[in-house]
């Protein structure tokens, strides 16, 4: 009972704090505290196998495709606080409000008799046994279940999938591209120069030096030298008369 | 070890993932608010497996997690389509079906 | 020992005889005339070169026939002639049936003479008429469809079988009517007549459902055996059923408007139906009713006053009319307005009744084709305020004209004077009255027809400059040469009372009647009468130049005369208008009343599932509330049930 009452108004908050967060990733995140916890409470409760199925499946595969999608969907996007059907959120507290106490307050009024616990049932450990009822008492349920994922993951691949518009580029035409861009708007042909061609740490944030020794904008990602990440060339000519000292000094 | 409390808690993290559906906006969000509501469903399930002294209600909610995962994969992908094409993921956009 | 007394009183019933011998070929008659009608307008275009030649044969096959089992009647008892064919059971629901059975009696003999007779010459006389027109092939068709329905109508011995044959005339009427369905007028005559004529017939259907109602059955048989014992109440509904059908048919007040109209159509077809033969219809259903109308001396007294109007009605329209057809159209108005007055006469008019319609059949038809002819040497045309001086251009079919002329008059010898004769002093008897109604017609007749004669025959050339009068064809003077013939010696019918005697067994003895003045000093008043409307004739017209266009400053009886006493005008004010008004307001009833019901129902729930709508506003969420809502309440409602 410990670990319910030290997890129990955590998991509450969380749940709230997911009603109110305006960014997706992090009521993402508060749900999977939630979910932990949960976990948690499934082992308390003698229930080792779903408590490893909890985290690995909820927490591991879901949250993730959870994620995943955010990130597709775009990270940034917060939503607006404001409602806009008229009256909706009074009338969702009210029903809230009524749904949840009269729920809470029916359960409490019932008593549930003594509480039986799984010593027995889990005499030769929780595994085996929910394996034993599984594969024999609901075998077939389980044999569906196995359709069902086989449909979902059709259904998800049906749904994703992009139907091909144009013609499929073949390497030649991707080339004849390339040169008529050189043609008409001068743009380089060739592959464009590798950064951190005198790099030390973090090569990906230094610029490559062209012969003149002028860095080349082309050589960084677009992203850090928006960030302002990237190594100036003054910087970087200390480094290179730093190198080149101790040769000069030979 | 009694159960009441669990029950309880239950009923509450069910309760706020029904206004969460209700309020939210944002697809993901709702469909977070869905996920919650069949955790708290899953743990009155294991508390009374623990109350009964067996374990089907452990094989219900296992069967719960499963469902789960399924629908998780189909939503997320219909939620992928809906923003693909309308780039949006408020379910207050999909309201053509009306009057 | 049969109650002399008991037979006087009732009405003969129609007796049941069976066929034999010569009698069996009666189904022929009626057979000859729709065969031909069928292979005629069923045979198209292969039958046009001898369509017609066995149109006529059929026609005359069925006279043949008609005078075979005429003389066989003769031949039997006079208590032994009524002969019934069988043929097959048309149908039978609950305890009703009617059979398709034949009445051959003394009454339908006579009638089957006539149509058949009179058929056949028409028939005869078309072959000439017809010859130049591309449809002669139909128009026989027709002809021949019309002479099989009507013998249906007269050998029919259920009322039923007579409903069937009196919309077949009906029918035929109407195809016949509007053959040059060219002209609009012809068209329109054609559509008036069909409609007017179906207001008669609701009267006879009508009034065979109350006989159905009141005796069981329909056949003449079974209603005139038991028509002594119904309601005198019933008995006089029917009559005045029987009476509005006959109206209809006969053209009498206050149906008679189609008449003159009807003379659109070809004219052997205004001799054969609108004349001789269908017209006469109303006049064979009243007399094959007498079981009815003898027994309801109130339903008589209505034949008799619209008998009454309609004879004076149709005689100054005929004076007024220019048209010859038409003036020959008011006069058979008129002269069926005598048949029908003597058919209201009861037992002591029936047989008058039949006598002046089989005289009128020949000289109606007679000056009919007569008038046929002369439009023939005239170009078609009708006015005959553009003939004028025919009598030696056309010797023949003035002659045989003169002798219909002095027929119609009741000039003796001639059959007219027989027949017309009997009929007015017989209303004399009866009420004094319709005997001057009849006496005064027969002024006017005189007059109309003397005008007739005069502007046809007589005085100046007034032709067309393009017209050159020729005598008819043979194939048409000959049945002219047969009709006048007829329309000379029908008169002999009556001599020694015969058909009276002979009809007798049908429609009933009865006494002579008894007149306040000797026989020959009432034939020489109306002899009088009729001289005097000669003379005036003579006077008016003979005396006088003829205008070419007919005067416009003339009395409001003349004008009142030419709008055949606003018939039209009478129909379309008390009919038509109040008939369009009702239909106008039952429309804006319907319109605002109930239309406006259901359509403000409609529009009241649509208005208040619009504001239900509102509900659906597509939103998720908000459905999403509705379904919590109500999981709160169940849950609410399953926690109080356990726990209340």
């Amino acid at each position: 009972m410990i670990a319910f009452w030290m997890l129990a108004p955590v998991m509450v908050l969380c749940a709230v704090g997911m009603l109110f967060a305006r960014k997706a990733v992090h009521a993402a995140l508060l749900l999977a505290v939630v979910m932990i916890s949960l976990a948690v409470l499934y082992l308390v409760q003698d229930a080792p196998f779903l408590f490893a199925v909890q985290i690995i499946v909820y927490t591991g595969a879901i949250l993730m495709l959870f994620l995943f999608v955010v990130m597709l969907v775009g990270v940034d996007a917060s939503d607006s606080v404001v409602e806009t059907i008229r009256g909706h959120r009074l009338f969702t507290g009210i029903v809230g409000l009524g749904f949840g106490l009269t729920l809470v307050l029916g359960v409490a009024q019932v008593s549930f008799g003594t509480v039986i616990g799984l010593d027995s049932a889990n005499e030769q450990g929780n595994v085996p046994a929910i394996a034993e009822v599984l594969f024999t008492r609901y075998v077939f349920a389980f044999e569906v279940t196995s359709a069902l994922l086989i449909t979902a993951a059709l259904g998800a691949m049906v749904l994703a999938h992009r139907e091909r518009l144009t013609p499929k580029p073949s390497q030649a035409s991707l080339a004849a591209q390339r040169m008529r861009d050189y043609a008409e708007h001068g743009r380089h042909p060739g592959p464009l120069p590798p950064p951190g061609v005198f790099a030390r740490s973090n090569s990906v944030d230094t610029p490559a030096l062209l012969p003149d020794g002028t860095a080349s904008e082309a050589s960084i990602s677009r992203v850090l030298a928006a960030r302002g990440t990237v190594k100036s060339v003054p910087e970087l000519s200390d480094e290179i008369k730093e190198l080149d000292m101790p040769e000069a000094g030979e | 070890m009694s159960t009441t409390p669990f029950i309880i808690l239950s009923a509450i993290l069910f309760t706020i993932g029904a206004v969460g559906v209700l309020t939210r906006r944002n697809a993901l969000v709702v469909f977070m608010c869905v996920e919650l509501m069949l955790n708290a469903s899953n743990l009155a399930l294991i508390t009374f497996s623990r109350a009964n002294g067996n374990l089907d209600g452990q094989i219900a909610a296992f069967f719960v997690m499963v469902v789960a995962a399924a629908e998780v994969v189909v939503g997320l992908a219909i939620i992928m389509t809906i923003f693909r094409t309308r780039r949006s993921a408020s379910v207050d956009d999909a309201s053509l079906l009306k009057y | 020992m049969v109650n002399l007394e008991a037979l006087h009183e009732l009405p003969p019933a129609v007796g049941s005889a069976p066929t034999d011998g010569a009698f069996s070929l009666l189904w022929l008659v009626i057979a000859l005339p729709a065969l031909g009608a069928a292979v005629l307008l069923l045979g198209g275009k292969r039958t046009d070169k001898w369509g017609h030649l066995l149109a006529t044969a059929a026609v005359i096959g069925s006279f043949v026939i008609s005078l075979i089992l005429f003389f066989s009647l003769t031949g039997r008892d006079s208590g032994d002639r009524q002969v019934t064919q069988h043929l097959w059971n048309w149908f039978t629901t609950g305890s009703y049936s009617v059979n398709f059975d034949l009445l051959y009696d003394q009454l339908s003999a006579v009638f089957l003479l006539l149509i058949t007779g009179v058929g056949s010459l028409i028939h005869v006389y078309s072959i000439g008429y017809m010859e130049h027109d591309v449809r002669r092939r139909r128009f026989f068709g027709y002809l021949n469809l019309f002479v099989a329905a009507m013998l249906v109508l007269i050998l029919a011995a259920d009322y039923v079988g007579v409903f069937l044959g009196w919309e077949g005339v009906g029918l035929a009427s109407y195809l016949l009517i509007g053959f040059w369905q060219h002209k609009p007028s012809a068209a329109a005559a054609a559509k008036k007549a069909f409609v007017i004529n179906r207001v008669g017939d609701i009267g006879l259907s009508l009034g065979t459902a109350l006989i159905f109602i009141t005796f069981g059955s329909t056949s003449f048989a079974v209603v005139s055996a038991g028509s002594h014992e119904a309601s005198s109440g019933a008995l006089t509904g029917i009559g005045l059923l029987l009476l509005l059908a006959a109206c209809g048919k006969s053209a009498q007040f206050p149906l008679q408007s189609w008449l003159l109209d009807a003379m659109e159509g070809p004219t052997p077809v205004s001799a054969l139906i609108h004349a001789a033969t269908m017209v006469t219809a109303g006049v064979y259903l009243i007399v094959r009713s007498n079981f009815i109308f003898s027994l309801t001396e109130d339903a008589r007294t209505a034949v008799i006053i619209i008998g009454c109007i309609t004879l004076l009605m149709g005689a100054v329209i005929g004076c007024a009319k220019d048209d010859i057809k038409k003036a020959l159209a008011g006069s058979t108005m008129s002269q069926i307005g005598y048949m029908v007055l003597a058919a209201g006469l009861g037992p002591a008019g029936y047989a008058f009744a039949i006598f002046h319609l089989l005289t009128h059949g020949f000289f109606k038809a007679n000056m009919f084709l007569g008038a046929g002819s002369v439009m023939h040497g005239m170009n078609d045309d009708v006015n005959m305020r553009n003939y004028g001086a025919l009598r030696k251009a056309m010797p023949i079919t003035f002659a045989t004209f003169g002798i219909g002329y002095l027929a119609i008059l009741g000039v003796p010898p001639f059959a007219g004077f027989w027949s017309k004769d009997k009929i007015i002093e017989t209303a004399f008897a009866d009420n004094f009255l319709v005997g001057l109604c009849a006496l005064v017609g027969a002024g006017v007749t005189a007059f109309y027809m003397t005008r007739l004669m005069l502007l046809t025959y007589f005085g100046e050339k007034r032709w067309e400059k393009d017209v050159h009068p020729h005598e008819s064809p043979k194939v048409m003077t000959y049945p002219l040469i047969a009709l006048a013939v007829l329309s000379a010696f029908g008169g002999l019918f009556t001599l020694n009372s015969w058909i009276s005697d002979w009809l007798a067994p049908v429609v009933g003895e009865h006494g002579e009647h008894e007149l306040g003045i000797p026989a020959i000093v009432m034939s020489l008043i109306i002899l009088v009468v009729v001289a005097l409307g000669v003379a005036v004739a003579v006077q008016l017209v003979g005396k006088r130049e003829v205008p070419k266009v007919a005067p416009e400053k003339v009395s409001v009886f003349t004008r009142a005369a030419r709008a055949d006493l606003y018939g039209d005008a009478f129909n379309d004010e008390v009919i038509v208008k109040p008939g369009v008004a009702g239909i106008r307001g039952l429309a804006v009833f319907d319109r605002s009343v109930v239309d406006g019901g259901v359509e403000g129902l409609a529009t009241a729930l649509s208005a208040i599932s619009g504001r239900f709508r509102l509900l659906q506003n597509g939103f998720v969420r908000s459905y999403a509330l509705a379904l919590l809502a109500g999981a709160t309440i169940v849950i609410f409602a399953l926690l109080a049930v356990n726990f209340g």
